[in-house]
């Protein structure tokens, strides 16, 4: 009977730990909403939904989320509901993969907006192009999605004609606060750490090709791996170099801790990073020691756009728990996108949708030729599937808030 | 090279922590053999335990008042969660083969974390913990945080402590001679239950400490931290010696620095430049476990001992 017993445990202890673990996706998949129409459209979401980087998720959801609600409201598409499906992709490339099979394989999908991280954009993008489904990530940035593996040798290369983005690319963005931190700011040694991942990495190598560029110098470099929680030896090694400013590739949770050792080292410099550390989570870790650090975002500052008024006033009212954080303009624009689509294609057909196999094909069409004035601005997409908005902006953080001080087009 | 003592201090800090964590995983495996996984969310636990008391009490409290409360309460929840799982978790399977108990510690250390995930409120992100007000403090060749007061406090005072009550409390040496022979220690009229559950909850106490440390060191907890944090106090607990209290501190001790050694100069070996920094030290640190491992199988400090049947 001993060894019944020991069955008996080891099953319940590994039930309990999925049941726990199925939870959160669950509670997740709500989203969605109800009104009349004869036919469901389900736009897919798929971004990190728990885990750390579920502020930019959460914020992701509820912006996709709250596009449909107002698409269902004013009968955006005659005839048509639209339906949320979210799913939970951890920030991990193999779980984005496995979602994007379940979109595929759902025929009332249509259009999936997300994902988060290029890391996991990229493993999604060869599943949504077998099935030829349209997928528009608010937030992924390493231009290679778009542009091909050759982009920075100058032969672009659209490999995934399915894949469109609302977000512009770090090909600008870490040029952008190069030339900021180079010509402004007057500071002109850097230390470059990057977390090696498809983002970080990409970022940080955009960022030091123009500061090299413009006559800076790299006075040292270093990788992190961002589960780690312990940055004391690189901060000691950045703090002995005596740069002027860090640049980090890579995401808030690890980028707020390291940017807050590096100042515990004795190195009173700023960190400044991409737009996956404009976040109001990078100074909760970072708390005190965030003052002073930049972080580039795509876009202009929501606040400042007439077109986001209405937007974050409607966020409001829809009550949701978790701001909108870093990327919600662009969900809702990218929802927005795939709507517009839809309804490009139920205008042609006569009002009707096609048949699943023959709509998905005529949504990507129809993405193509998408133009509106979002939230984030004007959203169109040019032949790579890349936004045609080519607006970034760097925020300070002052006084504990991210504030705008610098917002334009990157000149290259 | 001129950071030299400043990365020493770097990985003396955080091997001390991880020495701390390795008290747990060494002590228990002294006893009844196993390796508990689950020790590293037990340390993960306790940050929670703290952070839960530092803000039930009224704002605005000193952290030199609540600290106390908050270390208490860390050791309470560890301690608890780890008496718990002896009783549920690994007590039904004591005389099962190895394997059994160590499947076991693996899904309670998913069940753990999974469940300050579901059900502690906002802990799917990384929570603020208190930290000291005012800088660094100076050490002139050195600098180091005022939360590390605490941690160089602590687990030297650990150590005594626990050196002392293993050799010259009764229930010390009655943990001894449980270590040596369950058997016989059962039949010299020890109750070694109550001693098996004293390893355990002893184990939490510093894996509790720990965490109110790694809290005061890093600004915030987090449901993961038991993971990679437990790793390295187990490769810790095997470096010194498995089984050996002051092994477990000495290996934590190794480990951290062999840590900020790799991350610090690695790199400035000719042709080594692509093996070092931070990204590589989790690498030179297994290199340097797996060297032990080879050149003295038993650890550090640990004794060649004949596998018991």
């Amino acid at each position: 009977m001993r060894h019944r017993s020991l069955f008996i445990i080891t099953t319940a202890v590994t039930a309990g730990a999925l049941t726990l673990s199925a939870c959160g996706s669950r509670d997740d998949s709500d989203g969605g909403s109800s009104g009349g129409g004869d036919t469901t459209v389900v736009i897919g979401l798929d971004a990190p939904l728990s885990g750390d980087l579920s502020a930019l998720g959460q914020g992701i959801k509820n912006s996709a989320d709250l596009a449909i609600k107002n698409a269902n409201k004013n009968k955006e598409v005659p005839g048509v509901t639209f339906k949320l499906e979210a799913l939970d992709d951890v920030a991990q490339a193999a779980t984005g993969q496995q979602n994007a099979t379940k979109f595929v394989g759902n025929d009332k999908v249509l259009g999936v907006v997300g994902p988060l991280n290029s890391s996991v954009g990229q493993s999604m993008q060869a599943v949504f192009e077998s099935a030829g489904l349209v997928v528009v990530s608010p937030a992924t940035t390493n231009p290679s999605l778009t542009q091909g593996q050759a982009w920075e040798s100058g032969t672009k290369k659209r490999d995934f004609k399915t894949y469109f983005r609302t977000a512009t690319t770090d090909a600008v963005q870490g040029p952008f606060a190069a030339q900021y931190m180079y010509n402004k700011k007057k500071l002109k040694k850097v230390y470059v750490i990057d977390d090696k991942k498809t983002y970080g990495a990409g970022l940080a190598a955009t960022f030091t090709k123009e500061f090299k560029k413009l006559g800076g110098t790299v006075v040292g470099t270093d990788h992190i791996n961002p589960e780690d929680k312990d940055f004391a030896a690189v901060a000691s090694k950045v703090a002995a170099q005596k740069a002027d400013f860090v640049y980090y590739g890579g995401e808030y949770p690890a980028g707020g801790p390291l940017a807050s050792q590096i100042k515990n080292a004795g190195a009173k410099i700023p960190t400044v990073g991409g737009d996956a550390l404009f976040s109001a989570e990078y100074i909760n870790l970072a708390k005190k020691n965030a003052e002073g650090d930049l972080a580039s975002s795509v876009g202009a500052p929501l606040e400042t756009l007439d077109t986001a008024k209405k937007f974050i006033a409607d966020y409001e009212a829809a009550g949701y728990k978790d701001a909108y954080e870093a990327y919600g303009g662009y969900a809702y624009d990218s929802t927005w996108a795939v709507i517009q689509a839809i309804k490009a294609v139920v205008e042609k057909n006569d009002g009707k949708l096609p048949a699943n196999k023959e709509a998905r094909g005529q949504v990507v069409e129809a993405m193509q030729n998408v133009s509106f004035d979002g939230v984030s601005g004007k959203v169109g997409f040019d032949e790579f599937g890349d936004t045609t908005n080519k607006q970034l902006s760097l925020y300070e953080v002052k006084n504990g808030k991210h504030v705008a001080v610098e917002v334009g087009e990157f000149k290259g | 090279m001129n950071d030299l003592p400043q990365q020493l201090a770097n990985g003396l800090l955080l091997g001390a922590l991880y020495g701390l964590i390795a008290i747990g995983y060494t002590m228990v495996y002294g006893i009844v053999q196993l390796i508990n996984f689950a020790h590293g969310e037990i340390f993960m636990i306790g940050g929670f335990g703290a952070l839960t008391a530092f803000l039930i009490l009224p704002s605005g409290t000193s952290l030199f008042v609540a600290l106390p409360v908050m270390i208490l309460m860390a050791m309470a929840c560890s301690v608890l969660v780890a008496m718990g799982a002896e009783r549920f978790a690994y007590r039904p399977l004591r005389g099962a083969p190895r394997l059994a108990p160590l499947i076991t510690a693996i899904g309670l250390s998913i069940a753990l974390q999974q469940a300050i995930w579901a059900f502690y409120p906002n802990a799917k992100k990384a929570r603020p913990f208190p930290e000291f007000e005012g800088g660094r403090i100076d050490l002139g060749a050195f600098t180091i945080g005022r939360g590390d007061l605490f941690l160089l406090a602590a687990a030297p005072i650990c150590m005594i402590a626990l050196g002392v009550f293993v050799s010259k409390t009764r229930t010390g040496r009655a943990m001894q001679a449980t270590s040596q022979d369950p058997d016989t220690a059962k039949l010299m009229g020890i109750n070694t239950d109550r001693i098996i559950v004293t390893a355990f909850a002893i184990g939490a106490a510093f894996a509790a400490i720990a965490a109110v440390a790694h809290g005061l060191r890093y600004g915030n907890v987090d449901f993961r931290m038991g993971f990679i944090a437990g790793l390295k106090a187990f490769t810790a607990a095997v470096l010194g010696g498995i089984g050996n209290i002051y092994g477990a501190m000495i290996g934590g001790l190794v480990l951290g620095v062999a840590e900020a050694m790799a991350t610090a100069y690695i790199e400035n070996i000719p042709g080594m430049s692509q093996l070092g920094g931070g990204a590589w030290k989790d690498v030179w640190a297994f290199v340097l476990l797996i060297l032990v491992l080879l050149l003295r199988p038993q650890g550090l400090l640990g004794q060649r001992v004949a596998d018991r049947a």
